[in-house]
């Protein structure tokens, strides 16, 4: 039990570190790199629900079959983020935060 | 029963991979959608709710689809609407691709459209179709990457900001609504909307599930204050995407809310909660309305007019004290009906304007009366849905929202509700007005022809948003026919 619920607190930390970035960063990438912080912290939740000691029965499979669609969908929607987000930089004379460009881009920032 | 969703997606498969006649895949797919929808109706008039257990695989295990008069009420609106959106995103692309400059990029953008409306349609579809809380994370997860995309269509780099933005927050909405399942799945183990409406237990996990679910759908919903993605996604995208954006997507986020508050979970939702989101939504209704006034164009107008009428399904929530939940649905059904003609009435009749002029500044708009006369009429019939004057479906949906508010002594809804008219019309008005101008030195001369797809669905909608009011009894009676909430109530009724 004990091991379930530190699992679950660290995954619930996660989430909400990376809400925290979400809303305070302005820069796509790490807005990027935070949604997907949270949504590991939500699919470590998953797996620890799925845990049962020795001996007390089998591991619910159904958690994992969810955390294995959540990951398949929290990839597309990270290249969907990334190539939107490299398209900004490319067409717009913005930044990626709404501000006037500065310099060129370089090519780091958009990767 | 799998057919509404089965039948877009390989459409939406179909158009990607062959370049030609991809309207004609669309249309094909969009037509035999509103076939089938039409077909569950009957079955559902004839043979009352029905489930489908995909695969074979039971309960809690499988995933289970279902019929009934709500979720088919929303089929039909999203077949409706979608068929004249189908039909008028082919008159815009071809308007568009007719225009010499930039044919490639035009023609770029149709041809990413079909896939990915056919996609947003079969997400659409399964939402509302489905009864198991994780197939619905997946669709809203569907709906949420095409609808960006979508968003994203026209290339312009606002709309990408817009779009951007939209993605964030759709993704921070779902995997909220993510964490809350992760919630229910602890505390009962189940994942099936019937098997989760038979265990009536509280908790603090419960309840704190079902917060991160309503924040994350309220987020998707664009509740006020949460709504500050929605009108810059709205207004930068193309016409057709606009339309869709704001008469489907949003509703689908919304369907779901009103499904968890008052039908899975009604026995833990306590009075204040329901007065809170009453109360966001009439904030929503009066900030919508007061920014739509301000706007200086007219996609920003119709699109902040979102906001506000997006309030008005919220203000229903503290009414179910005194009505049960059948009379509530009456209400938020017929406010998502009309909303969803008329708002993609006026986006498609605005998407026209801009087309003709190339500009939608509002203090510009003179003298479209006299060279689109069909659209001018639609914006105008589609506005007095919108003001909520009968014998629209508007009408009809403020009618029932004024009477159970008196009648629960919530006099201060009524008032909203009332206010929320008045300000709707002088937005809409404020257009209108314009429309009328004859500026000097004015030319009566046709420049280019407007293809009628781009004129008629328009007003279609409009007029079918109108006459819901008339029709009323429909709806209703469908909905009566699968409402049996008390039937859901009682244990032991389900297996």
């Amino acid at each position: 039990m004990i091991t379930t619920l530190l699992y679950s607190l660290a995954g619930l930390i996660l989430f909400a570190m990376g809400l925290f970035t979400l809303i305070i960063h302005s820069h796509p990438l790490r807005k990027i790199l935070a949604v997907n912080v949270m949504s590991t912290g939500v699919f470590l939740i998953l797996v620890a629900t799925a845990y049962r000691p020795l001996g007390q029965g089998e591991i619910d499979p159904v958690p994992h079959a969810m955390v294995l669609t959540g990951i398949v969908v929290s990839v597309s929607v990270t290249a969907l983020a990334l190539i939107l987000a490299c398209r900004i930089q490319e067409t717009s004379n913005l930044d990626l935060s709404g501000r006037k460009k500065q310099s060129r881009p370089t090519k780091e920032a958009g990767a | 029963m799998i057919i509404p969703i089965v039948l877009p997606l390989t459409a939406g498969l179909l158009t990607f991979l062959f370049t030609r006649r991809t309207f004609v895949i669309a249309l094909a797919a969009v037509l035999a959608n509103l076939l089938a929808v039409c077909f569950l109706t009957y079955q559902l008039l004839v043979f009352g709710p029905m489930h489908c257990h995909v695969g074979g695989w039971k309960p809690p295990l499988g995933i289970t689809l279902r019929t009934d008069g709500p979720a088919l009420l929303m089929l039909l609106m999203s077949a409706v609407t979608g068929l004249a959106i189908t039909l008028y995103a082919r008159g815009y692309f071809c308007y568009r691709i007719s225009d010499p400059r930039r044919t490639g990029r035009h023609q770029r953008q149709q041809r990413y459209f079909w896939p990915l409306w056919m996609l947003l349609l079969a997400g659409l579809n399964g939402l509302f179709l489905s009864n198991d809380i994780f197939n619905i994370y997946v669709t809203l997860e569907l709906i949420g990457i095409s609808a960006a995309s979508l968003a994203a269509l026209s290339g312009k780099p606002a709309s990408q900001l817009a779009s951007f933005r939209y993605l964030m927050v759709n993704l921070l909405g779902s995997l909220t609504y993510l964490l809350g399942i992760v919630f229910i799945y602890r505390s009962y183990g189940v994942l099936d909307l019937d098997l989760l409406r038979n265990l009536t237990a509280g908790g603090p996990g419960i309840r704190a599930a079902l917060a991160l679910m309503s924040v994350g759908l309220m987020l998707k919903t664009a509740l006020f204050p949460l709504h500050f993605w929605l009108p810059p996604a709205h207004a930068n995208a193309l016409a057709p995407v606009s339309a869709i954006l704001s008469a489907l997507v949003v509703k689908g986020s919304f369907y779901l809310l009103f499904r968890f508050w008052f039908e899975i979970f009604p026995s833990i939702i306590s009075t204040p909660a329901l007065n809170f989101m009453g109360t966001l939504g009439a904030l929503a209704i009066l900030w919508g309305a007061i920014q739509s006034i301000r706007q200086q164009r007219l996609k920003l107008m119709v699109a902040y007019s979102t906001v506000s009428q997006l309030g008005y399904l919220f203000i229903a929530f503290p009414l179910v004290r005194v009505d049960g939940t059948e009379h509530l649905w009456s209400i938020v059904i017929f406010m998502a009906l009309a909303h969803a003609c008329a708002k993609s009435a006026l986006f498609m009749a605005a998407g026209t304007i801009f087309l003709h002029l190339g500009h939608d500044r509002i203090k510009d708009l003179s003298g479209v009366r006299s060279r689109l006369p069909v659209t001018v009429f639609a914006y105008g019939i589609a506005g007095v849905s919108l003001m909520g004057l009968p014998p629209s479906g508007g009408f009809i949906g403020k009618w029932l929202m004024l009477t159970s508010s008196l009648a629960s002594s919530q006099w201060w809804w009524a008032l909203v509700v009332m206010t929320g008219s008045l300000l709707a019309s002088i937005y809409v008005f404020r257009v209108m007005s314009r429309f009328f101008v004859i500026p000097e030195g004015f030319s009566f001369n046709k420049k280019d022809p407007i293809s009628p797809l781009l004129e008629w669905p328009a007003l279609i909608l409009a007029l079918i948003s109108m006459f819901l009011g008339l029709a009323a009894s429909w709806p209703l009676y469908i909905l009566a026919t699968g409402s049996t909430t008390l039937a859901w109530i009682m244990p032991g009724v389900l297996p």
